[in-house]
């Protein structure tokens, strides 16, 4: 995004550090400087990368009618609007990331298709700016680890299910 | 090349370092700062640096290092954050007695306990007394320029004091954002060669620190430590001018925003005033005169000039993210001092918000200014974002 001209900030919301604790992490994008360093209240996009987590938080708080939720998960996304309580007319697109991962590495490391995902949000950006992104910050990546992710971000982006 | 990269505060600091290049760096890691030695480790072992790095016990033997080397004529960086400055505190008034030119990358962070690992500024306003300098940064640019621009201010002849250049923990130092950097050769002329006035390893010329100074002398040595700090206000402006000069970006000792015809103006330091200046727009468009006065310059506090700011306002409102128990927060306890002694009596409500990291999001700061204009102020300090 910042390569396409925007400006953004990412910042996580450090709790326990270690592998597998629930965390979250925002970011905003703008057209002009962002001086707001204040958590997001008012998600216009949810992204949630671990799918238990759709049972033990309320992703939907703050949200508005406007937002776009991604979701990891195997279920469709009327399932989700219906587990969350989100009204029929809600955005939620579901894809499968951690089959996918599994499937191109063997691991459970959803992040990568998640990306793919994400580029539905963001459409002014082109899907191989964001693979081409990833592959400059993981350059040190081995050829077919990296080769795999690559994969994995595309077919985050066209395996998505739209609801 | 100049670059414009997305990085974090830590990491816009370690980046500082490494073109600054200094003689000696000696730390020990605590978070939030860790990233900063951590960066810095790499760029000495990858050959980045020409630095003595000094990986040490404790934080007292990281800047008893510093103070040490800095008396022998080195140029010093070091960072650190909470009960890691706590741990310094007996260094520090030595480090600032010597005129050591140190400059520190202070991450702040709450002093334990309850053990907490995010930002308020208790841990740098334990050091207010020190006859340190106190920077506070609003953003990773401006951790990145001051660290640069703070090695001419510390080393300036009618200065000679450390400097902090304080950060907000995690908010600033793990956010990742833009930031501009200058190319190497600029940041290597702007600061040049460290000409230390009485270095110790100057053998021909010897010299004695660390002598005993009884009541014949000690008051009149503190004394000449005001001095200095009534120095860095008088030469602050030109050496952040210098700076502008190299990088477009000028950092006035205030940051006054919309301040000129305010009628309403919160006084805030650090990442908060952000939040505090989106708010301000939003009460403009709306026809309230609200105005920002975010303090960068702690030590030596501008009293004058705060005063001239807020002097002709209807109300003030300070917020301060350090508590002083039993008494005024810290910089409550400044302004009011500095409107006082302008003889100006503009009503001031004392507020305390974020310790340990507790956010402060905009309805807080249109909580604040709705009350300044209702005039709902009162003589006890506020807790902004309690659970009460």
């Amino acid at each position: 995004m910042f390569e396409a001209g925007k400006f953004v900030q990412s910042f996580p919301e450090y709790g326990a550090e270690r592998q597998g604790a629930p965390m979250k992490a925002f970011n905003r994008v703008s057209d002009g400087p962002i001086r707001k360093r204040c958590g997001v209240q008012n998600p216009d996009v949810v992204a949630i990368i671990d799918p238990t987590l759709l049972e033990a938080v309320r992703p939907s708080e703050g949200c508005t009618e406007n937002t776009v939720y991604l979701i990891n998960t195997p279920e469709s996304p009327e399932a989700v609007k219906s587990k969350l309580g989100l009204p029929q007319g809600a955005r939620v697109i579901t894809i499968d990331a951690t089959k996918i991962t599994l499937e191109e590495f063997g691991q459970n490391r959803p992040n990568a298709p998640m990306l793919g995902t994400f580029a539905h949000v963001f459409s002014e950006v082109p899907i191989e700016s964001f693979v081409e992104h990833f592959s400059r910050k993981m350059k040190n990546l081995p050829e077919k680890i990296l080769e795999a992710n690559k994969r994995a971000i595309k077919r985050g982006y066209e395996e998505v299910l739209i609801g | 090349m100049p670059r414009r990269e997305i990085i974090s505060g830590n990491w816009a600091f370690a980046e500082a370092m490494r073109q600054i290049n200094p003689d000696v760096v000696a730390a020990y890691p605590i978070t939030p700062s860790t990233d900063i030695p951590m960066k810095f480790a790499e760029f000495v072992a990858n050959g980045k640096v020409d630095t003595n790095f000094v990986t040490v016990e404790s934080e007292h033997s990281a800047i008893t290092a510093c103070v040490t080397a800095a008396a022998a004529g080195a140029r010093v960086m070091t960072a650190s954050s909470a009960n890691g400055v706590a741990l310094m505190h007996e260094i520090f008034p030595i480090a600032a007695f010597f005129r050591n030119p140190i400059v520190f990358g202070l991450v702040n962070r709450s002093l334990g306990a309850p053990i907490n690992i995010h930002c308020d500024h208790s841990d740098s306003m334990g050091e207010r007394d020190a006859g340190w300098v106190h920077l506070y940064c609003e953003d990773a640019q401006e951790a990145y320029d001051s660290a640069i621009l703070a090695v001419r201010l510390a080393e300036h002849k009618d200065i000679l004091s450390p400097v902090f250049v304080c950060q907000d923990g995690f908010i600033t130092s793990h956010s990742f954002e833009a930031v501009s950097m200058l190319d190497d050769e600029t940041v290597k002329s702007f600061v040049g060669e460290r000409d230390a006035d009485l270095p110790l390893l100057d053998v021909d010329n010897p010299v004695t620190y660390g002598s005993f100074a009884m009541s014949e002398y000690y008051f009149e040595i503190k004394r000449q430590q005001v001095e200095a700090h009534r120095n860095v206000l008088k030469h602050y402006d030109s050496v952040a001018r210098d700076y502008e000069s190299v990088s477009g970006r000028f950092y006035p000792k205030l940051d006054k925003y919309r301040t000129d015809d305010a009628d309403f103006i919160v006084v805030v330091m650090s990442s908060a005033s952000g939040v505090v200046k989106d708010v301000v727009d939003e009460l403009r468009e709306k026809g309230v005169k609200a105005g920002c006065l975010r303090i960068r310059m702690f030590r030596p506090f501008p009293a004058a000039d705060v005063a001239e700011v807020l002097g002709k306002a209807k109300a003030v409102a300070v917020l301060d993210r350090a508590l002083s128990i039993g008494g005024t927060a810290p910089l409550s306890a400044e302004v009011k001092s500095a409107l006082y002694d302008a003889g100006a009596h503009v009503p001031l409500q004392s507020c305390v918000y974020g310790l340990g990291g507790r956010d402060f999001f905009p309805q807080h700061a249109m909580e604040i200014f709705a009350d300044l204009q209702k005039g709902n102020i009162r003589a006890e300090e506020r807790y902004i974002g309690l659970l009460e």
